[in-house]
């Protein structure tokens, strides 16, 4: 940037439009803040009227999000001294833990799904994407288009024979099923992505690769992988928040096994419908690991979120 | 480091050898590469679209397997044209996208509007400003059920606060007034920061010598926003309109978890009065058909918008 440019912005107009972003930044992040603040709440402060800024945080919770627990007697809690911390907690209510709740499982269900379809994208969708950068594939426009308009298609449309072909094939419910649903799903992108990527890598490099008797399959390894890791690598967090966020096709396919944590989480409300610190506290551990990322490789998300439209 | 070590491995076969025996031909590698993603997308994405063709034809239901499908013709399409339901939930649908896109568009482009004037800083709020569109619609519309409780919930008693009514008066998700705009709320708070982007990619797009020129022919600002901004950043908005309008036409996860379609069907978008269809009442022919509609509609939608896209772009 020149030192002075008839085009930028005075110092008081940087201070104006600086301001109002600010305040529409901290608006924005009210709801989230809100709902971490919740997780530390006990279910009464969770609920009270007007709503409390200040209170005792507690983990309720958590412990509550974690365990399953029963109300006991009060002989057999006297006789039965609490065991540790979280014992001691929900013995405030008469209960004590009887075991883990299903919400461990299922965020790992949400783990092994997330990296094992985006894993699988990645492989099929950078291979795919080298061929349609590289070669002349008969039809190519064409199959781009129809890669990309797979993506057009509501959720639940495509659930439909999906349910239907999964239960012939005994895929509902299995870690496997899920993953090569959301493989598909984000296939699309990924090709998509990584072709702009790669297009953008010098032909020169491989040309000069092949020129030394590299075979073709060697130069896409040695030479064009390593040039487009960045690329790859923010595919890849686009396909993880994908498989990692998505509900219709968890909701409707799954329900023990492999269930991931979306349509779980609003199951967790408890006796009474009362329980919103828990739920508040699973919704905060699965939606931070997001956040935290977004923040840290924010330079490489912003072409995954215009969906490649935006090159630069 | 990987160019020695390839200069070993080539140096140690005649070259012409290593191509003959390891070397498969271009076109053989274009295929490979090619065919498995074309075959999942086969398999997952065209094989079931066919097969929801074919379905629609028949009064099959998926929870009784015993009784066989008849092939019934057009009598799921007329009935889903002809049902006055439908249309009430096409018109809730309309209403969601109108808004959700009016406001998104407006809000999000005066965002990159003035993160465009470079402050200080200007980086990290952006990335601030994204949060909300990289998390789970289904979680997001679950805890914002949770601000719009009528009695204890935060958005009720800001209201409330900033309005002196009661913060009890009023239910978000509960009144038939208020349901389709608490969606509107939501899915704004949510998407707005990707039409921002969409926005600020197009802003950052025009080159200062334009401006430069302007100001030369002295040009006033509003005079320059009008005939320079808004026609250059115009194609990318119309960009950002087709993605968002797609996804809204898709709309379930944050609406379901919300409202569920209610009060009554007022929220009732047509994703999920297709679900109700599908997997509530099992009536898969039926539901077969209805998405056939909806995806023959978003997809004629989308190609007469690209084509109006196309030309904008040309000028």
């Amino acid at each position: 940037m020149s030192a002075f440019s008839i085009t930028e912005p005075s110092q008081r107009s940087k201070w104006v439009a600086g301001s109002l972003v600010i305040v529409y930044a901290l608006i924005t992040m009210i709801p989230l803040a809100w709902i971490m603040l919740t997780g530390f709440k006990s279910p009464s402060d969770a609920i009270s009227y007007p709503p409390k800024v200040v209170f005792e945080p507690t983990l309720e919770g958590y412990v509550n999000l974690f365990t399953t627990r029963t109300r006991q007697t009060q002989d057999f809690l006297d006789a039965n001294p609490p065991q540790n911390w979280a014992d001691e907690i929900v013995r405030e209510y008469d209960m004590v833990i009887v075991g883990p709740s299903k919400f461990g499982e299922r965020f790992l269900n949400s783990v092994i799904i997330g990296f094992g379809s985006t894993f699988l994208s990645i492989f099929l969708g950078t291979l795919a994407a080298y061929a349609f950068s590289r070669f002349k594939i008969p039809l190519a426009d064409d199959l781009l288009f129809f890669i990309l308009s797979t993506r057009m298609m509501p959720p639940i449309a495509v659930a439909i024979p999906i349910f239907l072909m999964y239960r012939n094939l005994g895929l509902s419910d299995t870690h496997l099923g899920m993953i090569l649903l959301y493989t598909a799903v984000n296939i699309s992108l990924a090709v998509w992505l990584l072709k702009g990527f790669i297009d953008e890598i010098p032909r020169e490099y491989e040309e000069a690769a092949l020129i030394d008797g590299y075979t073709r399959f060697q130069a896409f390894y040695k030479v064009v992988l390593p040039q487009a890791a960045t690329g790859i690598a923010s595919t890849a967090i686009f396909c993880l928040i994908f498989a990692w966020n998505e509900y219709a096709f968890a909701v409707l396919l799954t329900s023990a096994t492999a269930q991931t944590a979306p349509p779980f989480i609003p199951t967790i409300i408890g006796v009474g419908g009362l329980d919103w610190p828990a739920v508040a506290a699973g919704a905060t551990i699965f939606l931070l690991p997001v956040m935290i990322f977004t923040i840290l490789l924010r330079k490489h998300l912003l072409r995954g979120i215009t969906f490649g439209a935006v090159r630069k | 480091m990987t160019d020695t070590l390839a200069d070993k491995a080539a140096g140690a076969t005649p070259k012409r050898v290593v191509r003959k025996i390891r070397g498969l031909s271009d076109r053989a590698i274009a295929w490979i590469f090619v065919a498995p993603t074309i075959f999942l997308l086969l398999a997952i994405n065209i094989f079931p679209l066919i097969w929801t063709i074919q379905l629609s034809f028949t009064n099959f239901r998926a929870n009784r397997l015993t009784r066989e499908p008849e092939f019934i013709g057009l009598r799921n399409y007329e009935r889903i044209l002809t049902d006055s339901d439908i249309w009430l939930n096409m018109q809730a649908t309309a209403h969601f996208l109108f808004w959700t896109i009016a406001l998104q568009v407006l809000i999000g482009f005066t965002l990159a509007w003035l993160i465009n004037k470079k402050f200080k800083g200007n980086d990290l709020w952006t990335t601030i400003i994204v949060l909300p569109m990289m998390l789970s619609p289904a979680v997001v519309g679950n805890f914002w059920k949770f601000l719009y409780q009528p009695q204890i919930g935060l958005f009720n008693y800001i209201v409330a606060f900033f309005t002196g009514k009661e913060p009890s008066s009023f239910e978000m998700l509960g009144s038939v007034q208020l349901a389709p705009w608490s969606i509107v709320i939501v899915d704004t708070w949510m998407w707005t920061p990707f039409v921002m982007l969409i926005c600020l990619a197009g802003l950052r797009s025009i080159p200062d010598y334009i401006y430069e020129a302007a100001e030369v022919d002295r040009a006033s600002k509003l005079r320059q926003f009008f005939t320079i901004t808004i026609p250059m950043v115009l194609p990318f908005l119309m960009l950002a309109v087709l993605f968002r309008g797609i996804e809204n036409f898709k709309m379930f996860d944050l609406v379901v978890q919300l409202t569920g379609g209610g009060p009554g069907s007022t929220t009732e978008l047509t994703s999920i009065n297709l679900k109700r269809e599908a997997f509530e009442k099992w009536r898969t022919g039926y539901a077969s058909a209805y998405a056939i509609i909806l995806f023959v509609t978003v997809f004629g939608l989308a190609s007469i918008y690209v084509k109006a896209l196309n030309k904008v772009k040309e000028r």
